[in-house]
């Protein structure tokens, strides 16, 4: 009965039940695109580390991301790496802004990623067009569809000047987008190198593999005593550095986390007001369930159960829209990201913020004189 | 015959300082089961207030009360509503209907509070709303009752759980005559076939013939007490069973 008397109280005003679900509509929709989009972004900030194939990575003392590496380590590093027991290999790769210039006028940039595919340090994934054979090629490089309008570009063939050299598009791939907006650019190692016009030994990260059986945090300590010049850091470390720098010392990810903090504020509000709005309606009904004796425990539950049932209703219907938009993100530069977990913690979240909004009209129902039952 | 209900020496003050008011002055009762007592008196005259102190809704300034072998004084707001729970039955004035509960969850709503759920609480609803003559409105809402049958539902949610004391306050104030009748009759039925004490707060003349005792109270106190000598009938009752066995 507690649900049927909660659903029919919901029900009996529509307007008002209409505007409740309006609010936690509205608040799911927000909080859903500012955290997809901070999940989006966090995912585009960690791809590629994510996506090479090391155990710890070795880059110039500092740097503050994946973008920020710089030129500096060399052979030096590398052969210090290669002589510290437990590592395995040690792969170079280059990766730099450069610029773009467009085959009809104008200049974007790049962040180019030099890597060999034979070392299996970080190769670009998900191609649509053209194969890691055909980036092996003289002059090749590979981009992301998405940025094809954006680099003045139609597809596989067309050339264009990146930094000291020209290149041609040989493959294209899908869904590796930039946080920063440069499109990453791949192409190998030398080509890079001579791209950017670097010497043949510098390099922007050494990935580094451990042989089998080696202790990872007891390579790291030897690694890190061995070169005072650089950091070793594991994908994690990196990962979360480089999370850290684009999206908290940028305050990106703060006006995201912020939004979605606004966003259920808002939505706690407005389910606060309606709810309180319902309870003060049927207080006379609430005083005739405490005059026939319902404990408080009972009246709280009737009012905690309308909270959920907004709840629910309000997910469903946000989420509907919220994955709307999501599908219509999907080829945009900043695609939102919908997970499970994504999905069960705003559900959660949901059922707190209802819960919030209805401690107002419990704080209500706690004054409920049962004798204003004699005075109707 | 044994209280089930005993009031002693009750008095309630409302309100302090300049504005206090004693609305029950040392009020003493006891209500037995088997009887239908009318509390009648003027407004204002304490009735309500009495009324709502033997129901456990008011705590009284002093003087003390038990049912069914429960001391009510000191108990806490949550422990009185058990009390009310385990052995009283409500009917009011405006028969205090939820509007958006059919009939049969209005009375299945009175036994969900007290713990009987499902089955069991759905086939006790149909039973106290056939007994009193609404087997056929089950699923119809107060909005499409008519006065008399909203308050035989109130009556229905009061004695669903088998309460052993029945407060009615001005059960028959909002209904035309034949209803006020019936509904009496009703209560009348329910003290003497059920074995419960029903206490009815009235000002309506016309409910007098049913009852078994009349309590007059003025100015918060106790003037007066009647009671209808034994194995005389109402005539409204006969009239009522009469009519009924015509329908019949």
């Amino acid at each position: 009965m507690v649900f049927t008397l909660a659903l029919r109280n919901l029900l009996h005003d529509r307007v008002r039940l209409a505007v409740t679900l309006v609010g936690i509509l509205f608040s799911i929709v927000l909080v859903a695109v500012q955290l997809g989009l901070y999940l989006g972004s966090s995912r585009m900030i960690t791809a590629n580390i994510a996506r090479s194939n090391a155990d710890l990575i070795i880059t110039t003392y500092g740097a503050k991301s994946f973008e920020d590496g710089g030129l500096l380590l060399g052979d030096r590093e590398r052969h210090q790496a290669l002589a510290t027991p437990g590592v395995e290999s040690v792969v170079p790769i280059v990766v730099a802004f450069a610029e773009w210039r467009k085959p009809e006028g104008g200049s974007s940039r790049v962040v180019l990623i030099g890597a060999d595919a034979d070392d299996q340090g970080l190769v670009p994934w998900s191609l649509t067009k053209g194969t890691i054979e055909d980036i092996k090629a003289p002059d090749a490089i590979a981009v992301d569809q998405t940025y094809l309008g954006e680099l003045g570009i139609h597809g596989i063939g067309d050339t264009a000047q990146v930094a000291n050299g020209r290149v041609k598009i040989r493959a294209l791939t899908e869904g590796i987008r930039s946080f920063t907006q440069s499109p990453y650019a791949y192409t190998t190692l030398n080509r890079a190198r001579q791209l950017l016009g670097a010497d043949d030994d510098r390099s922007t990260f050494l990935l580094v593999k451990l042989a089998p059986g080696a202790n990872v945090q007891e390579v790291q300590n030897d690694l890190a005593h061995r070169l005072d010049s650089a950091d070793v850091l594991t994908k994690d470390e990196f990962e979360s550095r480089s999370l850290k720098q684009w999206l908290f010392r940028t305050g990106a990810g703060l006006a995201l986390i912020g939004g979605a903090i606004l966003g259920s504020l808002v939505g706690t509000v407005i389910v606060a007001q309606t709810l309180y709005s319902s309870t003060k309606d049927h207080i006379h009904e609430f005083a005739t369930l405490r005059a026939l004796g319902s404990s408080r425990g009972y009246i709280y539950k009737v009012i905690l159960a309308q909270a959920a049932l907004s709840a629910v209703m309000g997910y469903i219907l946000g989420m509907v829209i919220a994955l709307l938009i999501l599908y219509l993100s999907r080829n945009s530069s900043l695609p939102l990201v919908m997970t499970p977990g994504l999905a069960f913690w705003l559900f959660a979240l949901t059922l707190f913020m209802c819960a919030i909004s209805a401690l107002s009209a419990i704080v209500k129902v706690t004054k409920i004189d049962p004798a204003t039952v004699f005075s109707r | 015959m044994t209280a089930v209900l005993r009031a002693e020496n009750i008095v309630k003050e409302l309100g302090s300082g300049a504005g206090l008011v004693v609305a029950v002055k040392g009020v003493s009762l006891d209500l037995v089961p088997g009887e239908l007592t009318l509390l009648m008196g003027p407004s204002g005259s304490g009735k309500t207030t009495l009324l709502s102190i033997l129901g456990c809704i008011l705590k009284p300034t002093s003087g003390s009360l038990r049912i069914a072998d429960t001391v009510i004084d000191g108990l806490s707001a949550e422990e009185l509503a058990k009390v009310r729970r385990d052995h009283i039955g409500f009917i009011f004035q405006s028969y205090n209907l939820f509007p958006t509960l059919n009939a049969l969850e209005n009375v299945r709503i009175a036994l969900d509070v007290r713990g009987i759920k499902g089955f069991a609480a759905t086939s006790r609803a149909e039973e106290v709303l056939r007994e009193v003559g609404l087997g056929h409105r089950l699923t119809n809402y107060p909005r499409n009752l008519s006065g008399g049958e909203q308050q035989r539902v109130a009556v229905a949610r009061a004695i669903a759980s088998s309460p052993s004391v029945v407060l009615a306050d001005e059960p028959t104030a909002a209904l035309d005559s034949e209803n006020g009748h019936a509904v009496m009759a009703l209560l009348s039925r329910i003290a003497k076939e059920q074995n419960r004490s029903v206490l009815a707060v009235t000002h309506d003349p016309r409910t007098l013939g049913y009852a078994d005792r009349v309590v007059r109270i003025e100015d918060g106190k106790i003037v007066g007490e009647e009671r209808r000598p034994e194995g005389i009938d109402s005539p409204e009752i006969t009239d009522l069973t009469k009519r009924r066995k015509l329908h019949a």
